[in-house]
C-alpha cells in the first residue's frame, strides 16, 4: 500500500515539473506553430543560472525569478534574430533551434564544465515529511504546488487578459487575427519570452532533484515534446493533463515493469497520434 | 579594414610562433613519437574526458615531453562519446597524424568501435575502458588496461560486504548499460557465492534524471545497497536517497565510479562514511601518488580520480615499455610486447598485465570522509594483485558467458 502511496505522490510532483517544461514549449508551438527544439537547452540553462546563483548564496526564489528574467532575454534574442528570418519555413526553423541546441550544449560546458552542479534545496524543505509510515520529500511537493499555481496564472491569462485573447485569436487563425489589427510581431515576441521564461522558471524548479549537469536538455526535449503531443496542439489544458497523465506512466511503467519504461512511455503517444491525430484536447485545425 | 586585416596578421603570426617550433622540431629529428589521445571533450561525458587530456599533458610536461630519451608529441581527439565519431577520429589520428600509440577511449561502447581497426592496423592501445570481453573471450592483441575490468573491482567489493560488512541480504542498482550490467552480475556472483543473498536488483535508465520511483521500490529490509553507477547518477542517487528518508534505513556501498573524486568535490555530507571500492584514491601514499595527486590538485584545483589516474598510470605503463625496447617505438610487435611485460610501480601501485593485457594490481575499498575541508576517499583497506578473474580458474570463468543483466541468474530475488 505504502508504495503506491509514494509513487502516486512521486507521479503527481514529477507531472508538475512536466508542466513547469511542457507550457512554454506548447504556448510557442501552439501560437507560432514552431517546434522550438531550443526548449531543452532554455530549460538546462535556467537551471545552470539558478545553481550558479544559488552556489553564490542567494536563495531559491531569488535565483528563480533571475532565470526566468535572463532566460526569457535569451528567448526573445532567439526568436527576433534568428526564428523570426525563418518564418513559414518550419524545416529551417527545426534544423536551426536543433542547431542552436547542440551550441547552446557546448556553451553551458565551456562555462560550467562537465560536472553536475547539485543546487540544495531550500532548509526549510530538506527534511522529508513523515505522515504515519509513509516518507516523502517536501520539496517535491513544493513542486507541485507551485506547478498548480503557475497554470492557474496562465489559465487567467489567457482567459481573462487582453493579452490572452490575442494568444488565443492567433492560436486558432492567424491570417484572420493579423487581419482585425492584433500585432503579431510583438506578440510573438512576447510569447517566446513567456515560453522562455516558463522554461528557465522549470530548470530551476527542478534544480533541486535533477542538478545541473551536462545532458539535462536531451534528457528533458522528448518528454516536453510527449506531452505537448499528447495533450494537443495549442491547447493548455491538454498539456496539462499530459502531463500528469506522463507523469503516472512514467512512474509506474518504471515501478512496475522497468524493462519496457520507455516502450510504455512512447507508446500511448503513438496510439494517440495514430488515433486521434490532433492530440487529446487539440483542435481540429485545417 | 586595415585595423581587422593587421589583426588578422598579428594573430596568425602569434599562432604560428606557438606552433612553429614543435613542428620545427618534429620535422628536423624524424625521431617523434606521436600519441594519439582519444577522449571526449564535449556532451554528458566530458568531464572525464577532460580529466584524461589534463592527467596525460602533465604527464608529458613533468617529463619534458620526453619518454624514454623518445621526444614524443600528443594529439587529442574528442569523440563527444559517440561510437561513430570514435571510429573516424581515430582514423584520422592513425592515418592523419600518423600516431604510432593510441591511448583511450573512454567508454566501453567507444572500446568496441574501434576494436576491429585497432586489430587491422596494429596500434598498440592504452584504454581506459572496461568493458570484459575485450581482456577476455575476445581479447585483442594490441590492447592493454591498466585500470580495471567492470567486474574486477567489484567482486572485491562483494567479498568485503560479504565478509568484513557481514551483509545477508543486499540490493543492487546500476546504470541500464554493459558497464552496469557487468559489474553488478560480478557483485551479486561473489556476495551470492559467500553466503549472501540478492533479494532485488534495479536498472533504471543510463539518462534517467530522477530516480524517484526506484527509490519508492527499494525494499527497505536489506543489509545494504551496491550502486553500479557511472558518470554522475551515483552523486544524483545519493541525494535523492537521503531525501526520501532511507539513510538510516540501508548501507550504501559502491562500485569504482559510483562516487569518484570528480563528483565528490560537489558533494555535500550526505556522501560521508559510504564506502566505495576501487583500483586507486587520491588519498593513496605511495611514492608516486604522493607526488602526483597533489600536484594535479595545485594544478586544476581538485582531486584526481579514476579518468585522471588511469591515463596518468597509462603514461607510465608506456614510458617503460619504450625504456625496455631501447626507446625504439616505430617497432610495434616489440613496443606491444613489452607493454604485456609492465612490471611497475604506478600512482595505483604496481601494475602488470595478464595473458589478455588486463591488469593485475591492488584494489582498494575506500570510504568518504572530510579531510582538510574537503571530501576525499579514504583508505580503510587493501585487497592486493586482484585479477579480473578474482580467484576463480581462469579457463573455467572464461567458459562461462560474459556477464549480462541475467547472467549469472539471481536466485534469491523476492517481488
Amino acid at each position: 500500500m505504502q508504495i503506491w502511496i509514494i509513487q502516486t505522490l512521486n507521479s503527481l510532483a514529477l507531472g508538475g515539473l512536466l508542466f513547469m517544461l511542457s507550457s512554454g514549449f506548447a504556448l510557442i508551438f501552439g501560437l507560432m506553430r514552431i517546434a522550438n527544439l531550443t526548449h531543452g537547452s532554455l530549460f538546462m540553462l535556467g537551471t545552470y543560472v539558478a545553481a550558479t546563483l544559488v552556489r553564490d548564496g542567494y536563495n531559491l526564489i531569488v535565483a528563480g525569478l533571475v532565470s526566468m528574467v535572463t532566460i526569457a532575454i535569451v528567448g526573445g534574442l532567439i526568436e527576433r534574430f534568428i526564428l523570426r528570418r525563418l518564418s513559414g519555413n518550419s524545416q529551417g526553423q527545426v534544423l536551426a533551434t536543433l542547431g542552436l541546441s547542440f551550441v547552446a550544449a557546448d556553451f553551458c560546458l565551456m562555462i560550467w564544465g562537465g560536472d553536475p552542479i547539485p543546487i540544495s534545496t531550500p532548509a526549510m524543505f530538506q527534511t522529508p515529511l513523515r505522515f504515519l509510515d509513509l516518507t516523502f520529500p517536501t520539496y517535491r511537493l513544493v513542486v507541485l504546488v507551485v506547478a498548480v499555481i503557475a497554470a492557474v496564472l496562465l489559465y487567467l491569462l489567457m482567459e481573462r487578459t487582453r493579452l490572452g485573447a490575442m494568444i488565443r485569436a492567433g492560436v486558432d487563425d492567424m491570417a484572420m487575427a493579423r487581419a482585425v489589427g492584433i500585432p503579431a510581431s510583438g506578440l510573438f515576441t512576447t510569447v517566446f519570452c513567456l515560453g522562455a521564461a516558463l522554461a528557465g522558471l522549470g530548470g530551476t524548479l527542478a534544480g533541486p532533484i535533477f542538478n545541473a549537469y551536462p545532458g539535462l536538455d536531451a534528457d528533458m526535449l522528448p518528454l516536453a515534446l510527449i506531452v505537448v503531443i499528447l495533450g494537443g496542439v495549442g491547447s493548455l489544458f491538454g498539456t496539462f493533463v499530459a502531463s500528469f497523465i506522463v507523469g503516472f506512466i512514467y512512474t509506474f511503467g518504471i515501478a512496475l515493469v522497468p524493462d519496457l519504461a520507455y516502450v510504455i512511455l512512447f507508446l500511448p503517444m503513438v496510439v494517440v497520434i495514430a488515433f486521434k491525430p490532433q492530440g487529446l484536447f487539440g483542435r481540429v485545425t485545417t | 579594414m586595415t585595423t581587422r586585416r593587421h589583426f588578422l596578421q598579428g594573430t596568425a603570426a602569434a599562432a604560428m610562433s606557438t606552433t612553429l617550433p614543435q613542428m620545427a622540431q618534429a620535422q628536423a629529428s624524424g625521431e617523434t613519437m606521436r600519441i594519439g589521445l582519444l577522449t571526449v571533450k564535449t556532451g554528458p561525458l566530458a568531464s572525464g574526458g577532460i580529466d584524461m587530456e589534463r592527467a596525460l599533458v602533465m604527464y608529458l610536461n613533468e617529463r619534458n615531453n620526453t619518454l624514454a630519451g623518445v621526444k614524443v608529441q600528443l594529439f587529442v581527439a574528442d569523440t563527444g562519446g559517440v561510437p561513430a565519431n570514435a571510429k573516424s577520429k581515430v582514423q584520422e589520428l592513425v592515418e592523419l597524424n600518423k600516431v604510432h600509440v593510441l591511448m583511450g577511449p573512454l567508454a566501453a561502447f567507444e572500446a568496441l568501435a574501434i576494436d576491429d581497426y585497432i586489430k587491422a592496423n596494429k596500434i598498440p592501445t592504452l584504454s581506459v575502458a572496461a568493458a570484459e570481453d575485450m581482456t577476455q573471450r575476445k581479447p585483442n592483441p594490441w590492447f592493454v588496461r591498466a585500470t580495471s575490468s567492470s567486474a574486477q573491482s567489484s567482486h572485491v567489493m562483494a567479498d568485503h560486504c560479504a565478509k568484513n560488512l557481514k551483509f545477508k541480504r543486499m540490493a543492487m542498482i546500476a546504470d541500464d548499460i554493459a558497464y552496469g550490467h557487468e559489474m553488478n552480475a560480478g557483485f551479486q556472483r561473489v556476495f551470492e557465492e559467500n553466503g549472501g543473498k540478492i533479494v532485488q536488483k534495479l536498472f533504471p535508465p543510463l539518462t534517467a534524471p530522477d530516480y524517484g520511483s526506484f527509490l519508492a521500490q527499494l525494499k527497505t529490509n536489506v543489509d545494504g545497497i551496491f550502486l553500479g553507477f557511472a558518470g554522475s547518477n551515483g552523486f544524483r542517487f545519493v541525494r535523492q536517497f537521503n531525501e526520501y528518508g532511507l539513510r538510516n534505513k540501508m548501507t550504501i556501498v559502491g562500485g569504482m565510479t559510483a562516487l569518484d573524486e570528480s563528483v565528490l568535490r560537489n558533494m555535500g555530507d550526505e556522501a560521508l562514511g559510504i564506502q566505495t571500492v576501487c583500483w586507486y584514491s587520491a588519498e593513496l601514499a605511495n611514492p608516486v601518488n604522493a607526488k602526483f595527486a597533489p600536484a594535479f590538485r595545485k594544478a586544476f584545483g581538485y582531486d584526481p580520480g579514476y579518468y585522471a589516474a588511469g591515463t596518468y598510470v597509462s603514461g607510465a605503463v608506456l614510458e617503460n615499455a619504450l625504456q625496455v625496447i631501447g626507446g625504439k617505438y616505430a617497432n610495434r610487435d616489440a613496443l606491444m610486447a613489452a607493454l604485456r611485460k609492465t612490471n611497475i610501480q604506478t600512482a595505483r601501485g604496481p601494475v602488470r598485465f595478464d595473458n589478455y593485457g588486463n591488469v593485475v594490481g591492488d584494489v582498494f575499498i575506500r570510504q568518504v570522509e572530510r579531510k582538510e575541508g574537503r571530501l576525499v576517499n579514504s583508505v580503510v583497506k587493501t585487497y592486493p594483485n586482484v585479477s579480473q578473474f578474482w580467484t576463480y580458474d581462469e579457463k573455467q570463468f572464461l567458459s562461462s558467458p560474459v556477464y549480462t543483466r541475467d547472467y549469472p541468474p539471481a536466485k534469491n530475488l523476492e517481488s
